[in-house]
């Protein structure tokens, strides 16, 4: 390959550092007029009244809309469609909008917005899981799982009690991750512009603009080819931009009112309150381990604490239990699940969707069994990795497993064998692992058509127009389209234009979140190109008297193999075939093959293939004070292959500093009043200088090491690199912890004041650790028994019909099964 | 983005000028200088003004003069200027440590020295937006009835955010008002109050020109540091902050020493007892100790910036004890901070 694996320049790479690239703020055509929101002050509370008129006086007002102006509901699952674009009858979160102002400029649009008066009846408030389940009145929201529940997941694979009989040591851990925001650089915007017949366009920082079209359709009311989203490149996503939001149907809603441009966007505090961020969630960890390390049996609990509205959230509440099969040798195991509503802005998928935190749990709670088996945590991971092509427990079916090189190599690149355990004093090593999707295996609505499509246009000047729905949000997919491309049909970067992430005019892609981009995209990318290939090499093999199959693709040539002389140019080539087939296009699309689980929820973690990575962290303690620094970073990830290397370092690197923010300082911390004094209950920070992310001055030497083991199912053998590598670094940095000064900490963000009062404990001769102590009672419901593979079972939960996840519930609404 | 309100923009070329506007305008006034804590603070709309007076147009305001004996520092000075100054770095290095480590550096090639000593004293009950704050019906410093840091408290509990302002507490600075109606000259430490709301003893008209240095702190004869805790070396505010100025004696014991600490009051709270205590005893790590105990005594941490309050508080004992063994040249006893020293 010539192209392919690579470090080429990315294609938007000299319109980004030189200013050129036009997000969504940077769209302001004539006549447009701005949005700003009336958002709720109240945490959770009944609207009296509104009153508009002031606001409607106010200089420069062009339109003010309440929640009673968009009465369709919508939520990015079909399960919880919970939300309105402006709220309606009651509120449920500081931050959450109420109330729209257009005006002629967004100063005026800001200043309108202070005369509105909202007239609230306070009611009682839930700020935590806990006491979501302690308090089943009032309710937040009257669907759900009962109460203030939103979810309940219990599922069993295996004999699980059989599993612990086997067992030489039982371990039993109590952990804690806390919740973070996603922090893209850009915040939300959004830019509706009416067009002829009854038309608009939204122009949106979206990830996921074939679900934002969807959901506009609803809401407004209007056949969706009358609905056109373009979602512009996002100045960094992570997940926050792939719910639909309020602010979206806004703007589209006025264009259409008021018949010119309406922009909207969003200050950095709303940005906090649109969250969709990392759940909060409380887990206990029992496993069984024999004396070699190998583990019998696994269960799990997980308590999230979801916010006020649905989001991804039962998709979340899935994978916090879904992944945990996959990196090594789990025969038997339990998830049990249950996510709470709560006054707090909604959380969702955040880089990892639900994975991190149970995979800290799961990486701390193995640097323990090592020290108990006293074994060595590399080794004994290494003894268990779970097989390639291996169906889980829970009926994952495994693709290529780099997991084993993966470690390999950061154990060698930090000198593990000789440093582990042996440092000085406040200097210490820590090992984790983790997999994620190459993308979720269906998609979030029911439906059997592709989950991405290419269209390929042929130019008979030697052009190659690329249409894809797919949406470039700063990770380099429009780099990894034009690349396959390029790559099948031998022409340069420069040959391919590409048209992405518009439902008017290109094939659906369903959106850049679960790191299905480049396996998806990819795949469609190459089938279009091979097709194109395959009718160029038709005419190009007549024009030339040789065997199409004969014919190479190279250098914007086609040539024999044999005679590199003997040839066309590529745009010859095109000239000769569309002269035989007239005009020239070739579609590809991609459907990801079909999992083997059957039970109800096992739509939620099969995907593809699964990538894998490996993490040391070497960090420095100062036990006076609990402060610390990390030092070095040395992350391996399984890639497959990489389409562009440089890109791959990226998001390795991006996918590190993310997960030391979160292990190190990220919270999306609130702040209660004395109940007595005041119902506020506040987003603690909302600011760039207050939620605490690091900066590049807090980032470490990072070393990596891309593993590559093409896997078949990937486009050229490529896995995911998105997300993958930061799911090791929070449990590194606990296990590293542990190393220097022999302190457990079992949560994140690990602060200081946590190491000092571990080691105080330890001074005392107590346990030198800092966590929760025990998982609070939870009602999970009913226990779904699933036998595995390994037992004999065919994917199905026992006394389950034969329908499975195919069958619709009697309620008429899909099950869930997507990611 | 957040907006600014509407206001008059006044850019006055000479001092007298500037006097006079404040003087005539009357409540409504505000002196701005590089803007970095009056602008976001009125997008917030916690600070207000139906004028604000500019004093970047003043050439006078902004020269550093070194005569050799006292060191005069514009008000206008750039904090960026007034850290790489050869007469600060070269007599005065404590100072140039501590304004280095304020802020970064675009925040600091904007921010002022005359700024930074009168920045608003800070709490994340109050530097939020005006939604934010009429979610917790606002707090007793501005709109409000209850310091919600201490909702029993009759005092507003914000803290001083200054670095540069512990620092020249410590060396003995002193600083030059003037308004319409004349002119004086205090030491730095009285302009400040412990009091979240009026914490600065000035007139409203009176203009903060210049920061006078005395010479007897200059490096020769004095040795200062500074100690600054904060989440990240790039940006971040002190959650504690301790600066040192210690003159010895020629058998060594300490002459004269002032502790000064930041972020832990809601003024550059000077440790009395500490610098009691230490007075005529050497500088060893028995009388460190013992200071920096007192250092602890004397901070108020509370809930209302970075980091847990009581884990705040035991980093005073640490920081000023890292302070006074510089000033003393011993080893500081905890890990560096990420920023230069």
């Amino acid at each position: 390959m010539k192209l392919v694996g690579t470090p080429f320049r990315r294609v938007d790479g000299r319109a980004k550092v030189t200013g050129q690239t036009r997000f969504a703020d940077d769209l302001t055509p004539p006549r447009t007029c701005f949005v700003r929101l009336v958002r709720s002050t109240l945490p959770h509370a009944r609207i009296r009244a509104i009153d508009l008129e002031p606001a409607r006086r106010m200089p420069g007002v062009l339109a003010v809309l309440t929640g009673d102006d968009l009465p369709i509901p919508f939520g990015i699952l079909p399960v919880s469609e919970d939300e309105h674009a402006l709220a309606r009858g009651k509120v449920r979160y500081v931050g959450e909008p109420v109330v729209a102002v257009a005006a002629l400029t967004e100063e005026q649009a800001d200043e309108a917005t202070r005369a509105v008066r909202v007239d609230y009846e306070p009611l009682a408030t839930i700020a935590s899981a806990e006491e979501a389940i302690a308090t089943p009145e009032p309710r937040i929201h009257d669907y759900g799982a009962g109460g203030n529940v939103h979810k309940r997941v219990s599922l069993e694979f295996g004999d699980l009690e059989a599993g612990f009989a086997e067992a030489d040591v039982i371990l039993e851990d109590d952990c804690f991750f806390d919740g973070n925001t996603h922090l893209p650089i850009e915040q939300h915007a959004a830019l509706a512009v009416p067009e002829d017949e009854g038309r608009v366009t939204l122009y949106s920082s979206t990830q996921t603009p074939h679900y934002v079209h969807r959901a506009l359709a609803k809401v407004l009311q209007l056949p969706p080819a009358r609905i056109r989203v373009v979602a512009c490149p996002n100045g960094g996503g992570f997940g926050g931009k792939s719910d639909v939001f309020g602010h979206e149907i806004v703007v589209a809603r006025l264009a259409l009112e008021l018949g010119r441009p309406v922009k909207i966007t969003l200050t950095r505090e709303e940005v906090f309150y649109c969250h969709r961020g990392r759940h909060p969630v409380r887990m206990h960890l029992k496993t069984g381990f024999r004396k070699d390390g190998s583990i019998t049996a696994q269960h799990l609990k997980t308590l999230l604490d979801g916010g006020a509205y649905g989001s991804y959230g039962v998709a979340s509440t899935f994978y916090t239990g879904a992944l945990q099969t996959v990196t090594y040798n789990l025969p038997r195991y339990r998830f049990d699940g249950l996510r709470a509503f709560t006054n707090k802005p909604p959380c969702g998928p955040k880089r990892g969707h639900g994975t991190p935190q149970p995979r800290f749990a799961f990486e701390v709670h193995l640097d323990k069994a090592a020290h108990a088996l006293g074994l060595d945590p590399a080794a004994l991971r290494l003894r268990h990795l779970a097989p390639a092509e291996a169906v889980t427990a829970n009926w994952l079916k495994l693709g290529t497993v780099g997991l084993g090189r993966c470690i390999e190599a950061v154990v060698e690149g930090s000198g593990w064998r000789r440093r582990y355990g042996k440092l000085p004093y406040g200097r210490g090593l820590g090992l984790a692992c983790g997999a994620y999707l190459c993308g979720a295996g269906l998609p979030i609505y029911w439906n059997h058509m592709p989950q991405s499509g290419v269209q390929i246009l042929l130019d008979r000047g030697g052009g190659v127009a690329v249409y894809c729905g797919q949406t470039e949000i700063g990770q380099g997919s429009d780099s990894v389209l034009a690349a396959i491309v390029a790559e099948v049909l031998g022409i340069g970067l420069e040959d391919v234009r590409l048209c992405v992430a518009d439902t008017g005019l290109t094939p659906v892609d369903l959106g850049s979140y679960s790191s299905r981009v480049t396996l998806m995209a990819g795949n469609a990318a190459l089938q279009a190109a091979e097709r194109a290939r395959a009718i160029l090499a038709e005419a190009a093999g007549e024009r030339l008297g040789r065997d199409p199959q004969s014919l190479v693709f190279a250098g914007g040539r086609v040539f024999d193999a044999a005679e590199p002389e003997h040839g066309l140019t590529f745009a010859q080539a095109v000239i000769e075939a569309e002269t035989r087939n007239g005009t020239l296009a070739t579609t590809g699309s991609y459907v990801p093959p079909r999992a083997p689980g059957r039970y109800k929820g096992a739509g939620v973690g099969p995907s593809p293939t699964y990538s894998y990575s490996a993490a040391v962290l070497e960090v420095e303690v100062d036990p006076a004070t609990g402060l610390y620094e990390v030092l070095h970073v040395w992350i391996a990830h399984d890639v497959g292959r990489s389409i562009n290397p440089t890109l791959v370092l990226g998001q390795v690197e991006g996918s590190v500093y993310m997960g030391l923010g979160e292990a190190m300082m990220e919270e999306q911390a609130f702040r209660r009043l004395p109940r007595r004094l005041s119902p506020a209950l506040v987003h603690k920070m909302p600011s760039v200088l207050e939620y605490k992310s690091p900066t590049f001055r807090d980032m470490p030497e990072i070393t990596t090491y891309l593993i590559e083991d093409p896997d078949p199912r990937g486009p050229l053998g490529a896995k995911e690199v998105g997300q993958g590598p930061l799911l090791p670094i929070p449990p590194a940095l606990a296990n590293a912890i542990f190393d220097a000064v022999g302190a457990r900490i079992d949560q994140v963000p690990i602060h200081p004041h946590m190491i000092l009062r571990a080691l105080a404990a330890q001074a005392k001769g107590e346990e030198p650790r800092c966590g929760p102590r025990a998982f609070p009672a939870v009602d999970f419901g009913p226990t779904l028994r699933v036998p595995t593979p390994e037992e004999g079972g065919d994917g199905r939960a026992l006394g389950e019909d034969r329908g499975g996840t195919m069958s619709r519930p009697a309620s008429g609404r899909p099950a869930v099964r997507h990611g | 983005m957040l907006r600014l309100p509407p206001f008059d923009f006044r850019a006055p070329r000479r001092l007298a000028e500037a006097a006079a506007i404040l003087a005539g305008e009357g409540d409504g006034a505000r002196v701005v200088a590089g803007g970095t804590d009056l602008w976001p603070n009125m997008k917030r709309r916690h600070q207000h003004a139906t004028t604000v007076v500019s004093l970047m147009g003043i050439p006078e305001l902004a020269a550093v003069d070194d005569g050799g004996g006292e060191l005069r520092l514009g008000a206008t000075a750039t904090l960026a200027q007034v850290a790489a100054s050869d007469a600060v770095r070269r007599r005065y290095p404590a100072l140039a440590c501590a304004v280095r480590s304020i802020s970064s550096p675009p925040l600091r090639n904007m921010g002022t020295l005359g700024g930074n000593l009168c920045l608003d004293t800070r709490c994340t009950y109050y530097n939020q937006t005006e939604p934010w704050r009429r979610a917790i019906d606002f707090c007793m410093k501005e709109a409000g009835t209850v310091c919600w840091v201490a909702p029993s408290s009759p005092r507003c509990w914000a803290h001083a955010a200054s670095d540069a302002a512990p620092m020249l507490c410590a060396l003995g600075a002193r600083v030059l008002l003037r308004a319409h109606d004349g002119e004086r000259v205090v030491p730095l430490e009285e302009l400040y109050r412990d009091d979240g709301i009026d914490y600065l003893n000035k007139r409203r008209e009176e203009i903060l020109c210049a920061v006078l240095l005395p010479a007897e702190a200059a490096v020769e004869h004095c040795a200062g540091s500074f100690w600054k805790l904060r989440r990240r070396g790039a940006i971040d505010f002190a959650v504690v902050s301790a600066a040192a100025a210690a003159w010895f004696d020629a058998g060594g014991a300490v002459e004269r020493l002032r502790l000064v600490l930041g972020a832990v009051a809601s003024r550059p709270l000077r440790v009395v007892a500490a610098e009691e205590l230490l007075a005529g005893r050497r500088l060893d790590e028995e009388a460190v100790a013992e200071a920096a105990r007192l250092a602890r005594k004397a901070a108020t941490p509370m809930d209302n910036t970075d980091f847990q309050a009581q884990w705040r508080g035991l980093m005073v004992e640490r920081y000023a004890a890292a302070a006074l063994r510089q000033a003393a040249g011993l080893e500081p006893g905890i890990r560096p901070p990420h920023h230069p020293l």
